[in-house]
Parts: structure tokens; sequence; C-alpha cells
């Protein structure tokens, strides 16, 4: 980027409420607080009613709280003029929210407009930004929003909002409208771009698995703007602080926490490992040590995994022929998540992974065993072991 | 009609060409003002509806009252107020105008999407800034509507504004076609008085095009 990129500020919420009605009402949020560190994407999820869209709005007081105090970098927000604020607030809301009268360059180009920036200065901010999205310049720059697709557009509300480099970015369920495979898509994007640009972000959503791919730190509000939990997603998923937060984030957590593993992260185990020509005899052999996973792996001479062998297949004397192999070997990938290699082992004969890097080459295996003792390590730790 | 002469003479036409030029002129002039002030009380009052939106129904209410009083009597009804002047003939156009503009002035305010403005907030807009930056831009193309029906029924009554000495196309209509039986002269006034609604009309769209861009994209 030739802007200098703006790092995220320090977002802190002390003791803030909320009503809408008279004193004595129902609160929309109930003595809230909690502090987002500089950088880190906060995810405020819960059931409709929480607080979770009030309390987003509050930091750039499009809500003013009734009571308490919230800080960016230290500043009070109540202390500077609203509209200077948002300013240097970025704004991403689902419908886009994108001007119809203005083309994509124009409405990129809004708010250091309204902060008077110089005509060469904008225009090359623009087209910076275009491209940190992944939309050409010279492609969308004169187009209206009427004529560009709903992803297209959710990436010119993100690029709009990131425009005057702000230190906070405010993302109100911004990926809701699409369709779940763009979803996916427009996640993925936006996580590599929070990477280069380490916005302090604070995102609306109220699905929990949309939380958990996209937050540093989850918080989960109930009815009322209670906060019943704020953790990083592992943590909520491994000790849900209470029943609420153990039933909103699902039976099936365990599973859900096993999307945010790698198989990398896995210590590898390393098979015996066979090439065909080679000695049954001496294979079985082979399979009696301490380390031996029951299979041998058939590999040719790049190293490349051709399947597994077992012990039926290594009766009696003779060389091993190619084709003496399981055929459905699993290969994983060091970047797949834990959830989607046990999906792949449990369909498999052989419940053990190859994990293959560059040229399909062997790096190790993991097994089925090993996924499950994460799974326990995790829900191991208090409340909710069961 | 006096007997013995062709239906339409045109060597009366061409006799006339001077008086027809003067009289679209006067007929010009008066509608111009009317739509032009008829438009600034109706944006004056479309302003303080989006501020407080419960007083719509009242001025709904009066403006859709005068638009129903018939031109006649309004016209006549401020005779003594005010005599057989401009004025006379421009508070009663003027009224006509109020009802049409007020109404697609603020529908077209109010068609301005929720997330338009609710980004428009949430980026440091200003109040006055979103409403000329972003709120009327998007109206444009119903306020530009509204002011072509408006203009259109106000060159129709404008021909009306003759009976109280306005001059217009109208006097050719009725002052010499009517009450000199001289139909060459009504079929002249008619004829104008229709073209020049339509090219108007026509002229106020291709403004209206020109100004947003953005709006064809939007129909593709």
């Amino acid at each position: 980027m030739t802007t200098p990129t703006t790092s995220g500020a320090v977002v802190a919420l002390e003791h803030v409420a909320k009503r809408y009605g008279p004193p004595g009402s129902p609160p929309a949020v109930t003595d809230l607080s909690l502090t987002i560190p500089a950088g880190e994407v906060c995810v405020l999820v819960g059931p409709s009613g929480c607080g979770k869209t009030t309390t987003m709005k509050m930091i750039n007081r499009l809500i003013e709280p009734t009571s308490g105090r919230i800080t960016i970098d230290g500043v009070d927000v109540m202390r500077q003029p609203a509209v200077e604020l948002r300013r240097r607030i970025g704004y991403v809301i689902q419908q886009t929210g994108l001007f119809p009268h203005l083309t994509v360059a124009e409405n990129v180009a809004v708010v250091p407009r309204l902060l008077r920036w110089q005509d060469t200065r904008v225009r090359e901010r623009v087209d910076e930004l275009l491209e940190l999205v992944g939309l050409d310049p010279a492609g969308y720059r004169s187009r209206y929003p009427a004529a560009l697709s709903g992803g297209e557009r959710q990436r010119v509300g993100v690029a709009r909002a990131l425009a005057a480099d702000p230190p906070v970015m405010l993302m109100d369920e911004p990926f809701g409208a699409v369709d779940p495979i763009l979803r996916d898509r427009l996640q993925n994007e936006f996580l590599r771009l929070q990477a280069k640009v380490r916005k302090t972000v604070v995102f609306v959503t109220h699905d929990v698995d949309e939380a958990i791919k996209m937050a540093d730190r989850i918080a989960i509000l109930q009815r009322g703007g209670i906060l019943a939990q704020y953790d990083t997603p592992d943590q909520i998923l491994a000790n849900p602080a209470s029943e609420f937060v153990d039933r909103f984030v699902g039976a099936d957590r365990g599973l859900k926490r096993l999307s945010l593993a790698r198989v990398r992260d896995l210590p590898l185990l390393q098979p015996v490992l066979v090439r065909p020509g080679e000695e049954r005899a001496e294979v079985r052999r082979r399979l009696e040590g301490p380390e031996a996973l029951g299979f041998a792996l058939l590999v040719d001479e790049e190293k490349r995994p051709i399947g597994w062998i077992g012990h039926a297949q290594l009766a009696g004397d003779g060389p091993i022929s190619p084709d003496a192999a399981t055929p459905d070997a699993t290969l994983l990938q060091p970047e797949s998540t834990l959830r989607d290699a046990l999906s792949e082992l449990l369909l498999s004969s052989v419940q053990l992974g190859v994990v293959v890097g560059e040229g399909e080459r062997v790096l190790g295996a993991i097994s089925v065993d090993q996924i499950s003792d994460t799974l326990r390590a995790a829900a191991g730790h208090g409340h909710g072991a069961a | 009609m006096i007997e013995g002469q062709p239906f339409f003479r045109f060597d009366w036409l061409v006799d006339n060409l001077d008086q027809l030029a003067r009289r679209l002129g006067e007929h010009l002039l008066v509608t111009f003002i009317a739509v032009t002030v008829g438009f600034l009380i109706s944006f004056a009052l479309a302003l303080l509806i989006r501020r407080y939106p419960p007083i719509y129904g009242p001025i709904l209410a009066v403006s859709g009252i005068l638009y129903a009083i018939p031109s006649i009597a309004l016209f006549v009804l401020f005779i003594p107020i005010t005599g057989l002047s401009l004025l006379t003939a421009e508070i009663a156009l003027v009224s006509y105008t109020l009802v049409i503009l007020v109404r697609n002035i603020v529908t077209g305010l109010r068609a301005v999407p929720s997330d338009v403005i609710e980004a428009a907030r949430g980026m440091g807009y200003t109040d006055t800034q979103r409403l000329w930056r972003v709120e009327l831009p998007i109206a444009l193309p119903i306020i530009v509507a509204g002011v072509r029906i408006a203009t259109v029924t106000t060159i129709g009554l404008v021909t009306i504004a003759t009976l109280i000495g306005m001059g217009g196309l109208g006097y050719l209509i009725v002052n010499i076609g009517v009450t000199r039986r001289f139909p060459t002269a009504t079929i002249t006034g008619v004829v104008v008085v229709v073209l020049l609604s339509t090219i108007v009309d026509l002229l106020l769209l291709a403004v209206q095009r020109r100004l947003t861009p953005w709006a064809k994209a939007r129909e593709a």
C-alpha cells in the first residue's frame, strides 16, 4: 500500500447501558464492559434482541448510551463531535448502503471528500483500495452500484469503509445478505485483508459459525445486552461459561472447535514407508515396532503415497506388488481443518490420513484417535465436560 | 363562424405570427413564474415535513382542497383583493402546483433507501450534507416527475387565466377565436398549447436523464 496504514486502536466499553424507554423500562444493553485490543476482530454475537447492534452503534454514536463510557485509544467518544468521530470509524452494513447516484469511485471517495482531501490523493487512494478488495480499478471505477453483483457491492462497501484509513471498523452483519458460497469467499477475503491492515474490528452477526471463523475474540450477549462470555473462540468452545453459552454455541461445539484447529497443529505420526518390491517378511518385522500404526504406507520413488498395506496383504513371502495397497488412502493438506480431516477419515477404510506437502510427497500421517484426543483435551478444562 | 370563410385561414396565421410569438412568450412567462414559485414553496414545505413528519397530513389536505376548487372560481375569488393582475393569476396557478409538487418531493425523499441514509449517517455526513448530497440527488427522478406534471398542468391552466387579462395563448383561443367566432385563432391556440406542453415535458425529461445517469443503470 502506498498510504501507510493506521493500525487499530483500543476500543473500551465501561459499564455501558442503553435504555430506549423511560427509566425503569427493560434496558437494551445492561452494564456492559469489555475491552477490544488494538488490531483484533471482536465479534458481537447473540440471539435477536440481545443488543449486539445497539452496542455496535453506540461506538460511532448512531445510538447514544444512557450511561457508561466508550473510549477509543482512551478518548471518550462523547467528547468529540459525532460527525468527526464517524469519519474516523469505518462502517459497513448488510445492505451495503452504497449510494446509487454515485459511481464506485465516488462511493469509495465519500469520507476522503468529507475530510477535504486533495483530488489526486483521493484518486490514488480509490484505485489502491479497489485493488486491495480485488476489483480492477479500470473496470470498476466508473460503474454505478446498480451494475454490480452482490459480492462486488459488498467489496466496494468494505473499500469505502477503509477509505480514510480509520483505526476502527464497525461491520453490521456485512455478509448476511449473500449466498453461503459467496459468504465463505468474502469472509476469507476479509480475513486476508485484515491480516494486512490490522484494524480494530467490531463485527456483529447472529451466526455462531461466522463468529468462530472471523473472531479473535467473541462477545456473546444475551437478552438485555448482558455479556454472557467474552473470550477467544477456542476458549468459548472449550469452556462455555454458562448454560446459555453452551446452548447458544450448539451441541456440536466439539466439532466446531475442530474447525479452529488445522492438521499442521498436530504432531505428525511417521508411518512405516514401503516401496514396491520390498520383501513382505521384512515389512512384517518393521511393523512390529512400538511406533508402528498397524499399517505400512506404500509410496513410489518420489515418496508419493500409493496406499495403505495391512497385515492381510503381508502374509506369506515374496516382494510386495504395487497393487497390494488399499487404493483409497485419505490425503490431507497441513492447512486442512481438523473438522474436514475427521469427516474424510470417517469415510475411509483405514482411519489414518496421509499428510502430503508439495508435489504430494508424504510428510506424515494423522489418526482419528489424535483428533478425538484433541477434542477430549479441550473438553477436559472446566465446565462443559459433559 | 362567418359565412363564406374557409375553416382555417393560413393568411391570418401568417399575418399574425408576431402576435402568436408574443402570446407564446406571455404564456411561458406566466407558467414559469407559477412553477418556480410553486416549487420554492413546495420545497420549503417538504423540508419542514422531513423534519416534522406529522404536518404532512394537514399540508396535503389544505393543498388538496385548493386543487379541488375550480380554476375559474379561484381566479375570480382573488379579484376583489388583488384585482385583475398577474398576482391574482399567479396566486391561483401556484396553489394548483402545490399538491403535486409537495407530494412528489416528499415521496422522493421518503423513497431514499434506509440503508443509504444509515450509511450516510455512519460515515459522518452532517444532516445538511446528507440532504443535499445524498437524499435530494436520489429523490431527483421523482421530484422532476412532479415538476413535469405541474408544468403541463399549469400550461393548460394559463389559457384560462386569459379571462382575468393575462393574455397568453388563451387570448387566441377565447378572446379572438370564441368571442369573435374565428376558429382559426382557436385552433392555432390549442395546437400551440399542446405542442408547448409536449415539448416542455420532453425537455424536462431530457434534463432529468442528464442529471441522473445512474437511474438508467438501475433500470437496466
